[in-house]
């Protein structure tokens, strides 16, 4: 059960096309990481909801497969 | 789906408290590192809070994530409304945000904080 960071990046942009994602692996076991994610779809947005796109964007993997993600979202300054 | 009976627990839960988190064990043993970390965070604001073990009841720990639309534990709800997961509890503290919250919505905190 673990996702590599690849996999991560390619799940959001498809969902964010123009998303700028930064992804650190906290654990080196392919479970735990942080990921930065900057996209104009969060402008306006609370930060409950920006979280929830990029949840949606993961497809359900978010508490299965991937067991923890730091996020942290903004829209492009 | 949830069951509608969960559903009202879940509902009655998070109106019945002015702050309840749904968490991984209990404030004192917090069995999840994301969990404890939202733990102190109220802990260091002063805020009363009540707390449900998502680990005790597998209804609960499901039907939480559909409540809200949010898949993780832990999470904040404050007079009854969503407030966020672990991460998001966290930037609000740092950004003054949360206690905020707490003075808008009447909540009891430790303003010195």
């Amino acid at each position: 059960m673990a996702m590599d960071p690849g996999e991560i990046e390619a799940l959001i942009r498809d969902a964010l096309p123009d998303a700028e994602v930064t992804i650190t692996d906290l654990a080196g076991d392919g479970d735990h990481y942080a990921a930065h994610v900057i996209s104009s779809a969060f402008t306006g947005k609370s930060r409950v909801q920006q979280h929830q796109l990029v949840y949606k964007a993961l497809r359900g993997r978010m508490g299965e497969e991937l067991h923890a993600l730091a996020l942290q979202t903004s829209a492009p300054a | 789906m949830t069951d509608t009976a969960t559903r009202d627990r879940i509902d009655a839960e998070v109106k019945a408290n002015e702050v309840v988190l749904f968490m991984k064990g209990t404030p004192v043993f917090p069995q999840c590192g994301f969990s404890a970390a939202t733990v102190q965070i109220l802990s260091y604001f002063g805020v009363k809070f009540s707390s449900v073990n998502v680990l005790e009841d597998a209804d609960i720990r499901q039907g939480i994530k559909e409540y809200s639309d949010w898949p993780t534990i832990p999470q904040l709800y404050v007079k009854g409304e969503f407030v966020g997961g672990c991460d998001i509890v966290r930037e609000m503290a740092e950004s003054g945000e949360l206690p905020q919250l707490f003075r808008e919505k009447g909540v009891a905190f430790t303003e010195a904080a």
